[in-house]
């Protein structure tokens, strides 16, 4: 690891300046992606602004019919909040099912996504539930937010203060553990909005998408038999040594009805 | 037998010093004004090394020096050989490569070190390494075991022209096929053993210090027994007496077999430490671990097998090939045989055998001795043709084997390969496995499995090894004048327990209490000469005999100074618990300790204390027979292919069990191991030799949960060729567990037809085989 200077900044505004006035500044929030990088030498930032002390970047609270979770909430709080718990339950499973116990208490829910690992978990949620992803800057709509492989729509220099989440009738989420890193292979996570079903993928494309096909078979008929002759196709999804395209391509349908049948 | 004697389930008196912090591994030592090393290694698979730039790198920051094979050579130092010999059947011997410590010339797998940057701090070393500009050409490569016997594969040693080393067979086809054409019923399995990354939880490291005023060389890094690592570094490659050098492993954080060998590192940091007159210290990570430790397994295997009428197998023929990788390891090469296959026709008693066996040289890292070493490949292979054997002839996959199992009325059994298995009760085994494992009861529970969509399966594995490793070790035994014992050992637990069973026998035959035992291990400077370490599960069956001769050494020393205190005569001294009595007076052994000091209380011409060496030789063609058998059972979710163990029953006859709360730990991570193959673990390298698989992120290592409770039980049939009465029990668990587990996965999957996939069964695989199962039938 290379030598650098580091910064504990207060509040995200002097982080936020910190970032302008450094040389190749890093932003460093649970570090369970950037550590790695940095001990081998993929990155090497001349500062690390860990956002670790700003207290207005933790905590989750309701705000009407949304629930408000900051960018520096961990894992293993989400999936323990009661407030989560009860009212974005697929949320809390979701988080519950991130890595394990020693990276579910480091690492964030803003690190997480700005990361944009097409593999994780919470890409889905954002997705699926159709947050909102608040930065120092503006608000995106989590639909436009994950924008390829490792890559969002965040600007240089932006950060994530918070996730909104609508509170939505019902949700799930479901995943296929990666047999050597435990990311997913296939994540689904399916959300009753009140208003329609979302379904949202991650780990099978390059980043987090809508199954659209299911999405409107569901919004007439909200059963497992409705999405049974939907089969997503396989092209353009991702494939490795470990599953095959087609392999994710039948495993998204699997766990969608699976998720669906889980609700009684 | 006491509380702390033989057999009793004692807890491990090394745990709450290992498991509080309170360990010294490797990167625990730090030596005054040492330096730290970082290896340059190849980032191609097969390469021509046109140059090596290293003064950008030189001029860095912090750096001290930076060495190459040009400099390895031109001082002298020595090369890595392998110690196998082998030849075909017209006497040709094999083509037996060395390797020099840094490439010279070409690089032959990927991650082969080619310099060494010695730097100030480890980060600096990192950094001026990165400056070492070596220009490489590319040349084709090969990864591929069963490609590489193809004559036209790019040759790894152009010198020898083939990337076939030798093609050993063990006697000419032509006398098998005859037996062969008369079988009623033939059976084919086509294998491939997959090829594992250790990956011990410590990795490699190592410390260096030269003493130019003695001469000493002291080496600091895991070992399983520093003493061959002492021999190899001292003759083959510093070209020193082996008594200037020193090699000393505080704690190891596990070995596996690939511990315990001679890296070329190991001899680079020694040699830098002499040249550039500091300290060395070299402290690998996981990545390298992935890249230069030696690599398990990777066999391809095709086997024939003929059976009569009544299920009893006529003729046998079993075809290997074995990826050595670039180089050839110390043992690597015999793996297939005399390391541990040659155990092959397994439990069974199968007269007419035909075994070949091709080491094949590939751009990958080299292969040697992994937990098994030979043996689980080995069994694997017996116990895929026995359940096609089943399905070939209809009986029953238990009944087949009952067939043909050694009895016991057979031991001692003379095999093809000439080991002399003393005993075992192969269908006690099996018998005991099925009851506790409720084998009957199973179609029950394949019918409740089917209620919730899943496939049930039961499967069945039979093994037996050939243990012992070396036929030399050495143990010290040595009573204080306070009474305490301490055992001087150069076998070298390293996760083993040793501390907590060696005490135990101390406790058993000297009767000096299981707190006052002592072992001192890992330093070539306190280890008795004659030890050779701990590999091949072979600690108990040799270092415990060591023990026990010594410590009947010092009970006949002890009885001749018992004599004189006590004023009697030696015949009339008996020993029992401790104590030394003679008609109506007693005196216990850590009295007679006290007075062995004094001259005055010992016999004429007698050396004073109480400390006894024995020195263990036995014929090298002597080993034990650890076997038995195991049931596996599986769920498949065949929507997305998921296997899980539900239910797990392992009966291990490892002969008399010294502390079964230890041999059970063993069983546990032996299955896991075995698991860990069949089930998550594989090295994958792509058509260019670069490995696909170089992190934790890409290797499935198996997880707690994989796993279901494992029910560990004995069929204690004690070993005849040792007083002791053991066998070896580090192996058994990865010999039994990878043949239970795809038996019980192959009987989940039946309905679809489907026979055999090889390891490891992923999902991806196994739903991958029951897509085309199905499109199959549908066509
Ligand atoms: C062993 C292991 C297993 C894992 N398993 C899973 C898994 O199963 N599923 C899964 O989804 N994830 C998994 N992860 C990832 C983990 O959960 C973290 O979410 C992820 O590593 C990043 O979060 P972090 O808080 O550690 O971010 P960091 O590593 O600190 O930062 C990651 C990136 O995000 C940037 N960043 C951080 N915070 C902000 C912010 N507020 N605004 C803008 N940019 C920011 C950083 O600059 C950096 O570039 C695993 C990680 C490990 C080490």
């Amino acid at each position: 690891m290379q030598d650098f200077t580091f910064h504990m900044p207060a509040a995200v505004a002097d982080a936020s300046g910190l970032l302008g006035s450094c040389e190749d500044p890093k932003l460093i929030a649970g570090g369970m992606t950037l550590l790695p990088t940095l001990k081998q030498r993929l990155a090497e930032p001349t500062d690390l602004i860990d956002l670790g002390a700003i207290a207005d970047l933790k905590g989750i609270r309701r705000e009407g019919e949304h629930i408000v979770v900051g960018a520096m909430t961990c894992h293993a709080d989400v999936a323990a909040s009661e407030l989560v718990l009860s009212t974005i339950p697929g949320l809390a499973m979701l988080a519950g099912q991130i890595g394990d116990p020693a990276v579910r208490h480091r690492g964030t829910i803003g690190g997480s996504c700005a990361n944009a690992d097409p593999a994780a978990d919470y890409p889905a949620g954002i997705v699926g539930l159709g947050a909102t992803v608040v930065t120092n800057q503006r608000e995106i709509a989590g639909d436009d937010f994950f924008v390829g492989l490792f890559e969002t729509a965040l600007e240089p220099g932006e950060i994530i203060t918070a996730m909104r989440f609508p509170v939505p009738k019902w949700s799930h989420y479901m995943k296929l553990r990666h047999p050597a890193s435990g990311y997913a292979v296939v994540g689904v996570m399916i959300v009753d909005t009140g208003a329609g079903v979302r379904v949202a993928v991650t780990g099978a494309g390059p980043s987090a998408f809508r199954v659209t096909a299911m999405e409107e078979a569901l919004s007439a008929d909200f059963s497992a038999k409705a999405i049974d002759a939907i089969k997503v196709d396989a092209d353009g999804l991702n494939a490795d040594m470990h599953a095959s395209a087609a392999y994710r391509a039948h495993v998204i349908g699997v766990l969608a009805k699976r998720a669906i049948a889980a609700r009684r | 037998m006491g509380q702390f004697g033989i057999g009793q389930p004692v807890r491990r008196k090394e745990d709450v010093r290992l498991l509080t912090g309170k360990g010294v591994y490797t990167d625990d030592v730090n030596i005054d004004g040492q330096v730290f090393a970082v290896f340059v290694r190849s980032p191609q698979a097969h390469a021509t090394i046109n140059s090596i730039d290293i003064q950008p790198a030189l001029a860095a920051e912090g750096v001290i020096a930076i060495y190459t094979g040009d400099d390895l050579a031109a001082d002298g130092v020595g090369t890595l050989e392998t110690e196998v010999e082998m030849s075909d059947l017209a006497g040709n011997p094999m083509f037996r490569p060395k390797r020099t410590l840094l490439a010279t010339g070409k690089v032959r797998f990927l991650g082969e070190p080619v310099a060494v940057v010695l730097a100030e701090t480890q980060e600096q070393a990192r950094a001026a390494a990165e400056l070492v500009m070596v220009d490489y050409d590319q040349l084709p490569s090969i990864a591929s075991t069963s490609g590489a016997v193809d004559p036209s594969s790019p040759p790894v040693w152009p010198e020898h022209g083939s990337n076939v080393s030798v093609h050993w067979e063990n006697r000419p086809a032509s006398e098998i096929d005859v037996h062969m054409e008369r079988a009623k019923t033939r059976v084919t399995v086509d294998i491939v053993n997959n090829r594992l990354v250790p990956n011990p939880m410590e990795p490699r490291a190592a410390v260096a210090q030269f003493d130019a005023e003695t001469g000493v060389m002291t080496l600091y890094a895991p070992t399983q027994g520093g003493r061959r690592i002492q021999g190899g570094l001292a003759k083959g490659i510093l070209k020193i007496p082996a008594d200037k050098m020193r090699v000393i492993s505080q704690d190891t954080g596990g070995g596996f077999g690939i511990r315990g060998k001679l890296y070329p590192e190991l001899g680079v940091v020694c040699w830098a430490a002499r040249r550039s007159g500091r300290p060395v210290k070299w402290r690998g990570d996981r990545s390298e671990t992935f890249v230069s430790d030696y690599h398990g397994r990777d066999q391809v295997n095709h086997a024939e097998m003929g059976l009569d009428e009544n299920g009893r197998v006529v003729a046998l023929k079993v075809h290997t090939i074995l990826n050595v990788g670039a180089y050839m390891g110390e043992n690597g090469p015999r793996l297939p045989i005399s390391g541990g296959g040659r155990i092959i026709p397994g439990v069974y008693d199968i007269a007419n055998f035909y075994f070949s066996v091709k080491p094949v040289f590939t751009n990958t890292v080299p292969t040697d001795t992994y937990r098994g070493a030979g043996r689980p490949e080995a069994n694997f292979l017996m116990e895929r043709l026995m359940d096609a054997a089943a399905d070939a002839t209809g009986l029953s996959r238990d009944e087949v084997r009952r067939r043909n199992v050694i009895r016991q009325d057979q031991m001692p059994y003379m095999t093809q390969m000439g080991l002399l298995i003393d005993s075992g009760d192969f269908i006690g085994n099996m018998d005991m496995a099925m009851e506790h494992s409720d084998w009957k009861g199973f179609e029950a529970r394949r019918k409740d499995s089917e209620k919730t969509g899943k496939l049930r399966g039961i499967g069945i594995g039979n093994f037996v090894e050939a243990a012992g490793g070396r036929p030399t070790e050495e143990m010290r035994v040595r009573i204080s004048p306070d009474g305490k014992a301490t055992v001087f050992a150069g076998t070298y637990s390293h996760g083993q327990g040793h501390e907590t069973v060696y005490a135990q026998l101390i406790e058993e035959y000297l009767g000096v209490p299981f707190a006052d035992v002592s072992l001192v291990q890992g330093d070539t400077a306190t280890s008795p000469m004659g030890s050779a370490g701990t590999f091949g599960s072979r600690s108990s069956w040799m270092g415990g005999l060591g023990i026990r001769k010594s410590s009947d050494a010092v009970i006949a020393k002890g009885r001749k100074i018992a004599a004189k205190l006590l004023q009697g005569e030696e015949e009339g001294v008996t020993f029992e618990n401790g104590v030394f009595s003679a008609g109506a007076g007693s005196v216990t052994i850590q009295e007679v300790a006290k007075a062995a000091q004094e001259p005055k209380n010992l016999p004429e011409g007698m050396e004073p204390g109480l400390d006894e060496s024995f020195h263990v030789k036995r014929d090298a063609e002597l080993f034990n027979f650890p076997n038995g058998c195991h049931v596996c059972e599986v769920e498949v979710d065949p929507d997305l292919g998921i296997v899980q163990i539900v239910r797990y029953t392992a009966v291990d006859d490892c002969g008399v069990v010294l502390n079964p709360f230890i041999v059970h730990g063993q069983v546990y991570g032996g299955v896991a191991q075995g698991i860990g193959q069949a089930l998550t673990e594989n090295t994958v390298y792509d058509a260019e030799g670069q490995l696909m698989t170089g992190s934790f992120m890409d290797y499935g290592m198996p997880k707690a949960q994989h796993f279901s409770h494992i029910e560990a039980l004995f069929n204690e049939v004690p070993c005849k060729t040792n007083e002791l009465g053991v066998k070896g029990a580090g192996e058994a668990g990865a010999c039994g567990a990878p043949s239970a587990f795809v038996s019980a996965v192959m009987d989940a999957l039946k309905p679809y037809g489907i026979r055999h996939l090889d390891m490891p069964l992923t999902p991806d695989r196994v739903w991958q085989a029951i897509a085309e199962a199905k499109s199959d039938k549908a066509a």
